[in-house]
């Protein structure tokens, strides 16, 4: 199974992540994402980043989850490699997502090749259940 | 969809179902049949639904597809029924143009213009994840985002003759950054005068067309190859932060049910939600006008250091493309005071209206519209009748037909860079790859959108400038 893919949008960034867990799809979605703007595959592990965000539902927890990159990214240079210790949480109110963010520093051996300026909810599909996917339209 | 023709270039979506107005799309037969491709027709119809909208929702010539609003849509919304929406304004608040002129021709500059792009180059700090030269405070930010424009001038970067030639005077009066949140400024810090990347551009360009040479006299275009300089960039990590916050709050205040599209979330006008989202998109508006302000003195200094001179280089105009702003409309014989929503679109305004400079309110407001890398970009004039056509907007650009993901399996950077050089164009970047994403076969034909501008009335054509070196952020 793929783990992630990418379709056709006139303007913008469309893809769907897959996962045997809906943990493991968020992580993928996040590798998406990432693969917008670098090679995750190429960004070495030498820092590690908690990370903890909330959401009403799980669609507004994945848009959070997903904008945490971008954020890290404006205000640490902070460049996604991998995800670790990822679990989600239905909480009284709304979801938690935790998970460890591990990646590097942006240096100039990176090739950064595309912005990314938000995660948006158009078209946007969590499938909570087996078999599990989400799809995400990103502003490119 | 059905739609009605009204004419050569415009077409009607009738109200039905929950439209609370018509939808009116200005396209030529052939700019339409890549509108109906995609989802734009729809989100313009579900823009047509909203409270409070008033005469019609509009469809600019170069629209498409974007969530809640379609880019390319404008809307005017009543301030006491009516709404404001941050999928209306879209991520990048403020994403607008600058145009500098310049009294050099393009003789003057050939044998420098190399190096011109790769001081230029040197200068703007540009690409993703790249800071600024200058590192602010945060209450130098907070100072930044209340003045606008005019903090940088104030700080050497520029005269104030540039602020009397951009929109709003550089500075939205009802900002306050108060309203941002920690992660707003905490992005904006390292990012003020900084480029950014994706379809962001700085040109040096020359006149290669005058359609109207009275009206390009009077916005200081003169002659053929002259040499103008077009700055295209936004408001960065900040501006999309506060339209992520704002979309954010509004959700948990409002929810989401019975929106067709989650991006339409709103708040009303006079609710505080709705107060507090104006007041800080109008700090991003700023933040990003004191960024092109910066970004424009840096290209002047290097002018200054090549050429020896930066006289002449006045300013133009400075545009805004995604913005809501209070105007005042005719609608139904009165005029009364609206929330405009101009999303991928460009104000438009035409002779008289008090909002435009006084140099420029014998003819109309200058409209800079950024062709796609490597092609031609137009400078137009604004008209009165725009103003009853489409609440005084028009096109912003080109408008993709591609995406970005299709762009870079398709074309390769490099051999775009050597087509360009072939045309002449000398072409520096960031990166390859997001060269290939901005390839100009990935957009809508410039020329068809502002001749549609023209036909229909919402902006004439007053001449064309071609580039001669691009950096792409």
């Amino acid at each position: 199974m793929d783990m992630y893919k990418f379709f056709h949008h006139t303007a913008d960034a469309k893809f769907q992540a897959f996962g045997q867990s809906l943990e493991e799809t968020f992580a993928h979605a996040a590798l998406a994402l990432s693969s917008l703007m670098w090679d995750w595959k190429k960004i070495a592990k030498n820092i590690e980043i908690p990370v903890e965000v909330e959401g009403n539902d799980l669609e507004q927890l994945l848009v959070n989850f997903l904008e945490e990159i971008l954020y890290l990214l404006d205000t640490r240079n902070f460049l996604l490699s991998s995800i670790d210790n990822i679990l989600i949480k239905k909480e009284t109110e709304g979801w938690k997502i935790q998970a460890l963010f591990e990646g590097d520093v942006n240096t100039t051996e990176y090739e950064i090749f595309g912005d990314v300026k938000a995660v948006t909810y158009n078209e946007m599909i969590v499938k909570k259940r087996a078999p599990f996917m989400v799809q995400v339209v990103a502003d490119v | 969809m059905e739609l009605k023709k009204i004419n050569a270039n415009t077409w009607e979506i009738p109200k039905h179902a929950n439209m609370r107005v018509p939808t009116i799309i200005y396209a030529s037969e052939k700019l339409l049949a890549g509108v109906r491709g995609d989802k734009t027709l729809f989100q313009a119809k579900n823009v047509a639904c909203l409270p409070g909208i008033q005469r019609k929702a509009y469809v600019m010539p170069d629209a498409h597809q974007g969530y809640g609003f379609p880019i390319g849509g404008v809307a005017a919304f009543d301030l006491q029924e009516g709404v404001i929406s941050p999928g209306g304004v879209g991520y990048d608040i403020n994403c607008g143009v600058r145009l500098l002129k310049t009294d050099f021709t393009e003789k003057d500059i050939r044998d420098k213009r190399k190096l011109l792009l790769s001081e230029i180059f040197k200068e703007v700090p540009a690409g993703v994840g790249k800071g600024g030269t200058t590192r602010l405070s945060r209450k130098v930010l907070e100072e930044v985002c209340t003045k606008g424009a005019e903090w940088a001038v104030e700080n050497g970067y520029g005269e104030k003759d540039d602020l009397l030639k951009t929109e709003e005077y550089g500075r939205m009066r009802e900002a306050d950054p108060s309203h941002l949140s920690p992660r707003a400024l905490e992005r904006g810090v390292p990012q003020l005068g900084t480029l950014g990347a994706g379809n962001h551009f700085i040109e040096i360009q020359k006149v290669s067309e005058i359609f109207d040479p009275d009206v390009a006299k009077v916005f200081g275009i003169h002659s053929l190859d002259q040499i103008m300089v077009m700055i295209h960039c936004g408001s960065r990590g900040l501006g999309h932060q506060v339209a992520s916050d704002y979309i954010r709050l509004m959700e948990n205040k409002f929810g989401t049910q019975g929106l067709p599209d989650r991006e339409l979330i709103h708040a009303p006008i006079r609710s505080d939600l709705g107060k507090r989202y104006y007041k800080s998109m109008s700090a991003a508006v700023n933040f990003a006008f004191a960024n092109r302000q910066m970004i424009a003195h840096w290209v002047r200094s290097v002018f200054q250091r090549i050429m020896g001179s930066s006289e002449g280089m006045d300013q133009v105009y400075d545009v805004c493309h995604n913005v809501a702003k209070f105007e005042r409309h005719t609608i139904e014989g009165r005029v009364k005071e609206v929330c405009i929503h101009r999303k991928g679109a460009t104000r438009s305004f035409g002779p008289g209206r008090k909002e435009i400079p006084e140099i420029y309110r014998s003819v109309g407001q200058p409209v800079l519209i950024p062709g796609s890398m490597g092609t031609s970009s137009y400078i137009l004039v604004g008209t009165s009748m725009a103003e009853e056509l489409s609440f005084g907007s028009t096109a912003h650009g080109a408008g993709r037909v591609m995406s970005r993901h299709e762009a870079k399996r398709r074309f390769r950077g490099e051999k775009i860079k050597q087509d360009l050089e072939q045309k002449g164009i000398e072409l520096r970047s960031t990166s390859w790859r997001g060269v290939a994403e901005e390839a100009p076969q990935a957009y809508k034909n410039v020329d068809e959108v502002v001749r549609t501008s023209h036909e229909a009335g919402l902006g004439q054509l007053v001449a064309k400038v071609i580039p001669v070196g691009v950096m792409k952020g």
